[in-house]
């Protein structure tokens, strides 16, 4: 009975906790996705929506709970190539010196043998992912070169090279131009489309009502989860940022 | 030596040639200092120059241990490297100091104790030449070693490359995609202190660090692109040495500085007039740069 609950479900993380060195970054958090959900983090800084993440991939371990992709770890979501991280711009060394086709071939390397030697089949999947961003103009750039929404282009590819039925994404519009912030959107919908599962953490509150089902409003745990259109209210942001007023988030506009 | 005798370039490439230990101590640099230079792409890059400098050091102990019980230098250098970075590892997050000051008293430490080692151990230990390299006097049995331990670290690396690169690039996405990061990170350590022990006959453990990082910045300042970088990496260390030890043999002065300053004025040769990234761009000079 648990486990066909467990297919359902994209990502499953049931009360986890995470601490460095005895210092608490989250505690008892949940998250459940299905195929197709884009669902907003939404936290201040420091509110753990990278630890959030970080647990998801595996990159931390966590203290406590249960994480569950595809019904199966975290470690055979990492050798099946489930989940895909786009880290921000400032998470990246952006002057090191590497190409746009070599950082999109990246997201192929898990599937590949231990020499990282590209077959017919990668070299047409970076192919693919890196006209599916328009960057095709670019294969050859050196990452630095690029601007700020190239890059973040890039390393979308990456995550679509890699086939991954999972992305998380970290502060996709941070930092971005209009035509990337475009496309990202259109992006979005046909990820949705395709059955994918996309959690991103953002600071703006238009892009949750724009695009996000659901929305997880965390601070160090989990302080509301559901539906954007239940649970994306003025009270919910306010206690998620700490008394500080929606109005000032969202702008005159709302 | 006379100046008169290299009145041609003829002669003053080819009248060292003609000794034995010469020949040898050209061959021997070239080959460490590829090594070291490789390796040297990879450290500058994930920005492990303090650490380069730190395990460079801490093998000290560990050579002179090793000299003392007859065992291969390489095994106690070996040890001691990998040693020193847990040992920071485990200061670092048992207490409350901060990295770099845990880096820099951990290695002064096993460096001061490997000097009060060959003080103690009464040996046929050179403190001379582990301190400062002795590219002119090494022996066979140092040939042989320096030979394989170059060898194991130049197939580790260009079997590893990519996965080193991108451990170096995005750690995170590794993991994510199932990568042995941890696997990675000892794999670099491992590298490191082997390139040390090899680097330190050429150039002595106080300069050995400059082996393993000048030539990956040098490169870093020259090229775009990674694996041009390691290439660049290779070819200035090896130019390096060749140049340091011509002019100590002519000069008459200490081989390992003038390999370091050699490497030191072919950087700033690149911070100076790299096409791209130079401080006198020399981009228009070059005309098949894009």
């Amino acid at each position: 009975m648990e486990s066909i609950n467990y297919q359902n479900f994209r990502i499953d993380a049931e009360n986890i906790c995470v601490d460095y060195n005895g210092k608490v970054a989250l505690y008892d958090a949940n998250l459940k996705l299905k195929p197709g959900q884009i669902c907003g983090l939404v936290g201040m800084n420091g509110a753990g929506k990278t630890t959030f993440f970080n647990a998801l991939t595996g990159f931390v371990n966590i203290s406590k709970g249960k994480i569950r992709i595809n019904g199966e770890s975290v470690r055979s979501a990492q050798k099946d190539q489930t989940i895909a991280y786009v880290p921000q711009n400032e998470g990246i060394d952006s002057q090191f010196p590497i190409s746009v086709w070599d950082v999109v071939m990246m997201g192929r390397y898990g599937s590949m043998n231990i020499f990282r030697c590209p077959r017919e089949s990668d070299v047409q999947a970076v192919k693919d992912a890196i006209e599916r961003v328009d960057l095709t103009d670019h294969l050859t750039t050196p990452i630095g070169n690029l601007s700020g929404g190239q890059r973040k282009r890039t390393f979308l590819a990456r995550a679509i090279a890699q086939r991954a039925s999972i992305l998380l994404l970290d502060e996709p519009f941070s930092g971005v131009d209009i035509r990337t912030e475009k496309l990202i959107s259109e992006l979005f919908i046909q990820f949705k489309n395709e059955g994918k599962t996309i959690l991103l953490s953002t600071h703006d509150m238009i892009h949750v009502r724009e695009f996000c089902d659901l929305v997880l409003l965390i601070n160090k745990t989990v302080v509301a989860y559901g539906e954007t259109s239940e649970v994306f209210t003025p009270e919910n942001i306010t206690t998620t940022f700490g008394g500080i007023s929606p109005d000032f988030l969202f702008g005159p506009e709302s | 030596m006379e100046l008169c005798s290299f009145l041609t370039l003829d002669s003053f490439i080819t009248d060292p040639l003609t000794h034995d230990f010469m020949r040898k101590a050209l061959l021997m640099s070239s080959l460490v200092a590829a090594v070291c230079g490789f390796l040297s792409s990879f450290l500058t890059l994930k920005g492990w120059a303090l650490m380069g400098d730190a395990v460079s050091h801490s093998v000290m102990p560990g050579v002179v241990v090793a000299y003392a019980l007859g065992l291969p230098f390489s095994l106690g250098a070996f040890i001691f490297g990998v040693g020193s970075v847990a040992l920071i590892g485990f200061i670092k997050q048992k207490s409350r100091v901060k990295e770099d000051t845990v880096i820099g008293l951990v290695f002064t430490g096993f460096f001061a104790l490997g000097i009060v080692l060959v003080s103690k151990i009464k040996s046929n230990i050179d403190l001379h030449s582990i301190l400062f390299g002795s590219p002119l006097g090494i022996s066979l049995s140092d040939v042989k070693q320096t030979i394989f331990i170059s060898l194991l670290v130049v197939i580790l690396l260009s079997i590893f490359r990519k996965d080193l690169m991108l451990y170096c690039f995005d750690p995170r996405h590794a993991k994510t995609v199932g990568i042995n990061v941890f696997f990675l990170h000892y794999l670099l350590l491992t590298c490191l202190s082997l390139a040390a022990v090899v680097g330190l006959q050429s150039v002595g453990i106080i300069l050995v660090v400059a082996m393993l990082i000048t030539p990956g910045a040098t490169a870093y300042l020259l090229t775009d692109k990674f694996d041009n970088m390691t290439v660049i990496s290779v070819l200035s260390a090896i130019i390096s040495s060749l140049i340091g030890i011509y002019v100590s043999f002519w000069f008459d002065l200490e081989t390992g500085g003038s390999i370091v300053l050699a490497q030191t004025f072919i950087f700033l040769f690149a911070f100076l007039f790299a096409p791209r990234y130079g401080i006198f761009k020399l981009k228009k000079l070059f005309t098949g740069y894009k």
